[in-house]
């Protein structure tokens, strides 16, 4: 590459590498906005212990400090304990502080309802009678926690395991009829066992206590997760923070409010990024082989061509509307109508569903990968196609064994692009199929493993529901940062992916000219 | 399509071969492209086992004349042509000719040298592979065999699975000859096979040629006088679409009998 040097002829060049600074500037001033708003979310923050002027004491996170326009300095508390205070933030007047300190047995606990409780442990029963109680020391008392918590932990496990993989075939076979009188006994006896352990884990219970010195009985099957932020070393704090993170990346989501993991909207974008890419690929090459290895050129393919680009200017809710009217209603209606009629009035393909949702996709997909093909396909010399003619091939030889194998870097880059636009998009998805609660993987053991007609996740769409939807809105924006920050990276990684393919194809003929 | 022909056959009384030791027998031949006349009315036949030049200044039209023998000229459909073609006795536009098969009896090799991106050993087994040969054995031999034809054996033995595009512009163009060379082809035609090269590369390809006049019928296109001196047997002049003169290369370079050969040949007219 040629340098063109200027000098003496003004400041433009700096002009130029200005606006390029800029737009860098603004790419990881974005990513670090949301990396370190969503990031910070997870990390177990000192519990603050605060007594105002007027004698009462609260306990809580201090999140956030404003200004208010009429100069009052205020402070945002999370404070939980929604069940004992019907509130889990308060606004406090900076005026108003007494004073703030972080006794080291102050303690959060996560729970499966009412959201975190924030106080003092003061005892642990077991069975109605108290084993560990407040003369035991806060040390003695928080060990006792952790043991019996991890316990819980197990216990809760062993279940979800029992089932998923015992109980839950069984059912289905019960369900159908098909189940012999000895699956019935086995069913019976698994149940009987799940029962068991249900009680087990019903055993412990926790006596909490907020530090204005209200009680409550916590079962311990309810808490899952407890931590002393204030006695915490920062490697400890480092250990629950990945944990928690982990956490939400890898479970589902526990309430319609979407609060908790994401694992199903990840596995749900993928997916059908996945099937997109599958759909769409086949297609666009074939259109662009036909447009500029098979078609006669002239004012016809010129035509095709200019509305190809154009189509790629659509909207894309434009496309969720198609989707719906041609692929929701129409070919989904006609399935029902022909296959599965049995099931109408509910219907099965005739709804929004994975299928739907990943070919409306395809279909807004479909120019790009077309245009960069069709680049690709021109920019092979026309010497290469001759000289496999030479040989005595034919036209489809020619294609399939010189023309396709040189353009495939081309193809993966229409790809690329493909999957970059289509990863991000939730407009069109809102229409086809996409759901805001979906739990249940479109993946699993059972025939026909992958289920093209249910509903699924999406990490764009889950965002949305996070930011607009949630009744909670201090509680939902770190994690709106944190699921954009995982769209960034599973968008960046299924392009690394295809690009590290693309790469992988060149170095296969690594050429000294052409 | 509508085709201009020459009105006059200036060509027809320089055929002085006898028909049954020519390979092509081109008669009346034109050519256009879009309507524009590459070729007029060409008549000649082009000797067996030899090696037939054509020369000429450059856009007369003698890459067009090739690429007619191996019907090349199928895919562009702008082309119009007139004429018969026959390569040994049989016209090669008749319909029940299989152009594929066209293509593999009459090889061809292009100005730029232009290996696929395999390796080598995949580009000389590239034609081998499209008549379904898949035994080991029988590929060896003959990729062998086509590289020893092609003087590059010595030269790529060992590295005959690494991409053919690392290879130097000779060796390719070499390699290209291997290729053509392994489906066994009658004819081979060569498109300025020597023009990208380096002169000792030049030197290599036009000793190739020599050598493999006993197996099969060059035909060769150069704008390189000297180059057409010393490989070919026989050479015609084109110009301007037109058959000037074609004759045996001692006479037409020694003797040519008309003045605009010789004007070319001594360099006054490019
Ligand atoms: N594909 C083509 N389309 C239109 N015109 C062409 C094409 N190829 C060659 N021509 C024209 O035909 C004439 C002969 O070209 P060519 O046979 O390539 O000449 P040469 O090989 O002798 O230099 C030239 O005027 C050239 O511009
Ligand atoms: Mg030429």
């Amino acid at each position: 590459m040629k340098r063109w040097r200027t000098s003496g002829e003004g400041g433009w060049p700096w002009l130029a590498a200005g606006g390029v600074a800029v737009s860098l500037l603004m790419v990881v001033a974005l990513l670090m906005l949301i990396a370190g708003r969503g990031l910070a979310h997870f990390w177990p923050a000192s519990l603050e212990r605060v007594t105002l002027a007027d004698g009462a004491v609260i306990a809580g996170e201090p999140v956030r400090h404003v200004t208010t326009r009429d100069g009052r300095d205020e402070w945002l508390y999370r404070t939980g304990n929604r069940d004992l205070d019907g509130r889990t933030w308060r606004w406090l007047e900076a005026g108003d502080i007494v004073s703030r300190t972080r006794p080291g047995d102050l303690l959060e606990l996560q729970r499966e309802r009412w959201g975190p409780f924030i106080g003092r442990l003061v005892a642990v029963r077991e069975a109605d009678t108290t084993v560990i109680d407040a003369t035991a020391g806060s040390a003695r008392r928080w060990q006792a926690l952790e043991t019996r918590l991890a316990r819980a932990r197990a216990l809760r496990e062993t279940i979800e395991t029992r089932r998923r993989e015992t109980i839950a075939p069984l059912a289905r076979q019960l369900a159908a009829g098909t189940a012999s009188a000895e699956q019935r006994a086995a069913f019976e006896r698994a149940r009987d066992a799940l029962t068991g352990l249900r009680e087990a884990l019903a055993r412990d219970s926790l006596v909490l206590e907020s530090v204005d010195g209200r009680r409550l009985e916590q079962p311990l099957a309810t808490v899952l997760d407890a931590w002393r932020p204030n006695a915490m070393g920062t490697l400890d704090k480092l250990g629950l923070w990945g944990r928690r993170v982990w956490a939400f990346l890898s479970e589902g989501p526990r309430s319609a409010n979407g609060s908790d993991g994401v694992w199903p909207a990840i596995f749900g974008t993928v997916l059908l990024v996945l099937l997109m890419s599958l759909l769409v690929t086949p297609f666009g090459v074939l259109a662009a082989v036909y447009l500029h290895e098979v078609a006669r050129q002239g004012p016809v393919t010129r035509a095709v061509r200019i509305a190809v680009r154009n189509l790629a200017g659509v909207p894309s809710i434009v496309y969720g509307v198609f989707g719906l009217g041609v692929f929701v209603y129409g070919i989904g209606g006609t399935l029902d109508r022909w296959f599965f009629s049995e099931a109408l009035p509910s219907p099965t393909f005739g709804t929004g569903g994975l299928l739907w949702a990943a070919l409306t996709l395809a279909l807004l997909t479909l120019p790009v990968v077309i245009v960069a093909t069709e680049e690709g396909l021109a920019r092979i010399p026309d010497h290469q196609r001759e000289g496999a003619l030479a040989l005595g091939a034919t036209h489809y030889e020619t294609l399939t064994r010189v023309v396709l194998p040189m353009a495939m870097p081309a193809m993966l880059t229409g790809v690329i692009l493909a999957v970059a636009r289509a990863a991000g998009e939730v407009a069109p998805l809102m229409l086809v199929g996409v759901a805001k609660l979906a739990p249940q993987l479109p993946v699993d053991g059972e025939f026909p493993y992958l289920h093209l007609d249910g509903k699924f996740m999406h990490l764009g769409y889950h965002i949305y529901n996070l930011g607009f939807q949630s009744a909670d809105a201090e509680q939902a924006l770190p994690l709106v940062y944190a699921t954009a920050l995982l769209l960034v990276a599973v968008i960046v990684v299924l392009n690394l992916t295809a690009i590290f393919l693309r790469h992988h194809l060149r170095q296969r003929h690594r050429a000294l000219r052409h | 399509m509508s085709v201009t022909l020459s009105p006059r056959g200036a060509s027809a009384e320089i055929t002085d071969f006898d028909a049954a030791a020519s390979c092509f027998a081109i008669d009346g031949l034109s050519l256009a492209y879009d309507g524009r006349p590459a070729l007029r009315d060409l008549t000649l036949a082009i000797p067996r086992h030899a090696v037939t030049a054509f020369i000429g200044p450059s856009g007369c039209g003698k890459s067009t004349l090739l690429r007619a023998l191996n019907r090349l000229h199928d895919l562009d459909d702008t082309v119009g042509r007139a004429g018969r073609i026959r390569l040994e006795g049989q016209d090669i536009h008749a319909p029940d000719v299989d152009v594929a098969e066209l293509r593999r009896r009459v090889g061809m090799v292009f100005q730029t040298p232009n290996p696929f991106p395999m390796s080598i050993y995949d580009n000389v087994a590239f034609g081998l592979r499209l008549q379904g040969i898949k035994r080991k054995r029988t590929l060896d031999e003959v990729i062998e065999w086509a590289l020893v034809s092609a003087a590059l054996w010595d030269e790529v033995k060992d590295q005959l699975h690494t991409s053919a595009w690392r290879l130097s512009g000779g060796q390719q163009q070499r390699l290209v000859i291997a290729r053509t060379l392994a489906v066994q082809p009658e004819v081979l035609l060569l498109d300025e096979p020597a023009s990208a090269l380096d002169p000792i590369s030049t030197l290599k390809i036009e000793e190739l040629i020599r050598s493999l006049k006993s197996r099969l019928t060059l035909v060769l296109v150069t704008h390189n006088m000297q180059q057409a001196a010393r490989v070919s047997d026989y050479t015609a002049f084109l110009h301007d679409g037109e058959l000037v003169e074609y004759g045996a290369t001692d006479s037409l370079f020694t003797n040519p009998r008309l003045a605009r050969t010789e004007n070319y040949i001594t360099g006054r007219m490019s």
